[in-house]
């Protein structure tokens, strides 16, 4: 697996959900991903940069371009300092919301990306890497 | 631009969102909005989201609670002009929009709205 662009963007204000929002478009159109693709992926950038700058007290995301065998794909890794998540699988399941939101952040993006990985330390942080690959 | 104008037509208000919304600025527009519907006394609101390119479950609860606030007050809310791509990706998320009435465009939005004006007068018996 190879990276051949990589770019990291600040979170902590939720201006910057937007400025994710077209950043992750712009790449996504780049790399010719379709309308759907395009849309299901900034849809998840949204829903997870809000979760850190909400839950996670604000952190950074990066965006990366990997070509595997032949296939392209975008990644997309979350992170920030905040308290954790203490319980990942209930954190996982659809509804459940310490904020005020649909508590359809975490699983609702899940099923909107290709590949979905979780990890989270109880006052250490939260990392959630995502990763959609472009339909050939 | 931080506000999101809201026009009056005849009995209802017309919002076309045309800008990637950030949360402050959905925040605004759900208080306008209620404000609005008391000050001008209208019936219905139409919010016409084609421009937009992404809703997520932000956007998603902030369309519910203006259509429930509205109905508190009297007044129908619609949601016109939804993409076929939102449509797809918002139903995998797992919003469903519940209690938010759509239709394809502004024209059918606008019979949707009078229909359903319609029926609630009658239903009032006025």
């Amino acid at each position: 697996m190879k990276i051949s662009h990589n770019e990291t963007i600040h979170l902590g204000a939720s201006e910057d959900i937007s400025y994710i929002r077209q950043k992750v478009r712009k790449w996504m159109v780049e790399l010719r991903f379709s309308l759907v693709e395009q849309t299901k992926i900034v849809t998840a950038a949204s829903e997870l940069a809000r979760n850190t700058i909400e839950h996670g007290g604000g952190g950074r995301a990066q965006l990366i371009v990997l070509t595997d065998n032949g296939r392209t794909g975008l990644q997309l890794i979350f992170e920030d300092n905040g308290p954790g998540i203490p319980d990942l699988e209930l954190a996982l399941e659809d509804g459940y919301s310490t904020g005020s939101g649909l508590g359809l952040g975490l699983s609702g993006s899940k099923r909107l990306v290709d590949e979905f990985d979780l990890k989270s330390k109880p006052d250490k942080g939260t990392c959630i890497t995502i990763t959609k690959w472009r339909l050939n | 631009m931080d506000k999101i104008p809201i026009l009056k037509l005849k009995d209802l208000l017309l919002v076309t969102i045309q800008v990637d919304m950030h949360d402050r600025m959905a925040h605004t527009l759900q208080e306008d909005l209620t404000e609005r519907v008391v000050q001008d006394g209208v019936k219905g609101v139409l919010i016409d989201i084609s421009s937009l390119e992404v809703v997520d479950s932000f956007i998603g609860r902030m369309l519910g609670n203006i259509a429930s606030a509205t109905r508190t007050l009297g007044a129908e809310t619609i949601v016109v002009g939804i993409r076929p791509s939102v449509a797809i990706t918002i139903v995998e998320l797992g919003v469903t929009l519940e209690g938010v009435h759509t239709a394809l465009n502004v024209d059918k939005g606008m019979a949707l709205l009078q229909s359903l004006i319609k029926t609630s007068s009658q239903e009032k018996g006025t």
